[in-house]
C-alpha cells in the first residue's frame, strides 16, 4: 500500500534536487490542454512527455506544463518547445510516440523533428 | 469525448483558469447512476454568464469564439437520460462554481468513466499549487485523494508536480481502485 511514509522519503530525496533546479529549465515543453486538445488526444501526450523527460534523465533542464487552447484547433493536439535565445516550435497532431521521438531528438538531441511542425503540416 | 474522464479534465480547466484555490471533484456512483460534481472557489459567473454557458458559441477566451466544453458535457448527460446544472456565485464571500451532471450508467449513450487516474495527475501536475479534493463512492468503496494532506507532509520543499510526487499519487489511486467494485 502507498503511505505517507514513502512521501516524506520523496521529500527527503527530493530536497537536495530541488536546490539543484533552482535557475534551471532552459526548455519549456507547454501542452495544449483546453476542450479541443483535451478531444484530440492532449492527454496523453502530456503524460508521455512528463514521463519521457524524467525517463532520460531531462528533467534539469526540460519543464513540461500546460496550457489552454494555442487558437489553431484543428492541428491538435498541439506542442510548443520554448528555448531561450532560439524560435519557438511548434509541434501539431501529437501522439505519444511522436512525443517519443521529439524527446529523444530533439530535447535530447537539440534537432528539431521538422516533420511534425506546423510548418511542415500546413504545406 | 471517448471518455467521460476526458469531460472531468476539461471542465476542471475551467475551475483553474477561474483561479480557483480549492477545487473538488466528486464522482458517486450506483447501480445505475453516475453523478459527476466539479465544485470551485473560483471567480465565478454573473447570471447572465450562467445561463449562456450551455451555449457553445458563448466563451470568455480570446483565442477562437466557441466554447464547448460545458454544452459537450451536458450533451453526453441528455443523451443518457440526465441532465446538468450549474451554480455560480461572483459574491464577495462565497464566490464560485458547482456544475453537476447527472448519467444514466446503463443508457446505451453511456460514454464510460475511462482513465480517471491520468485525469487527476494531469490536473494536479498541470496546477500544483491547487488544493484538490476528489472522491469517487459507489456503495461500500470510495476512492479519496485530498493535495493538502500530501502538501502537509511534503512541506514547502517540494512541488505536487515532481514527478515522484505524481507517479505515488497515480498509484496511490490504482491501489485504490483495484479494490473499487
Amino acid at each position: 500500500m502507498k503511505s505517507l511514509e514513502e512521501l516524506a522519503a520523496i521529500r527527503e530525496k527530493m530536497k537536495g534536487k530541488v536546490v539543484l533546479r533552482e535557475g534551471s529549465g532552459d526548455i519549456r515543453v507547454v501542452v495544449g490542454m483546453a476542450t479541443c486538445g483535451i478531444a484530440a488526444g492532449a492527454r496523453p501526450v502530456l503524460n508521455a512527455f512528463v514521463e519521457g523527460v524524467n525517463n532520460e534523465g531531462l528533467a534539469e533542464k526540460v519543464t513540461v506544463s500546460q496550457t489552454g487552447c494555442i487558437g489553431v484547433c484543428q492541428y491538435e493536439p498541439v506542442v510548443e518547445v520554448f528555448e531561450a535565445g532560439k524560435d519557438k516550435v511548434t509541434y501539431v497532431k501529437m501522439t505519444p510516440e511522436k512525443a517519443a521521438e521529439v524527446i529523444e531528438k530533439h530535447l535530447k538531441g537539440g534537432e528539431v523533428v521538422s516533420k511534425y511542425t506546423i510548418a511542415a503540416a500546413v504545406e | 469525448m471517448k471518455e467521460l474522464s476526458l469531460n472531468i479534465l476539461d471542465i476542471a480547466q475551467n475551475s483553474v483558469k477561474a483561479g480557483a484555490s480549492v477545487i473538488k471533484i466528486d464522482l458517486a456512483e450506483t447501480e445505475e447512476t453516475l453523478e459527476i460534481t466539479v465544485t470551485d472557489n473560483g471567480c465565478g459567473m454573473t447570471e447572465e454568464q450562467v445561463s449562456s454557458v450551455m451555449d457553445p458559441f458563448f466563451t470568455t477566451r480570446t483565442t477562437r469564439n466557441v466554447g464547448l466544453g460545458v454544452p459537450l458535457l451536458k450533451m453526453e448527460a441528455e443523451q443518457t437520460g440526465g441532465g446538468i446544472s450549474v451554480e455560480s456565485s461572483v459574491s464577495e464571500e462565497n464566490h464560485g462554481t458547482v456544475i453537476k451532471a447527472l448519467f444514466y450508467r446503463n443508457h446505451i449513450d453511456f460514454i464510460p468513466l475511462g482513465d480517471i487516474v491520468s485525469t487527476i495527475t494531469a490536473l494536479i501536475q498541470g496546477a500544483p499549487d491547487i488544493d484538490w479534493i476528489f472522491t469517487h463512492t459507489k456503495g461500500e468503496s470510495a476512492v479519496e485523494l485530498d493535495t493538502a494532506e500530501i502538501r502537509a507532509v511534503l512541506g514547502d520543499d517540494v512541488r505536487l508536480d515532481e514527478y515522484e510526487v505524481i507517479k505515488w499519487i497515480e498509484e496511490y489511486l490504482k491501489e485504490g481502485y483495484d479494490s473499487f467494485t
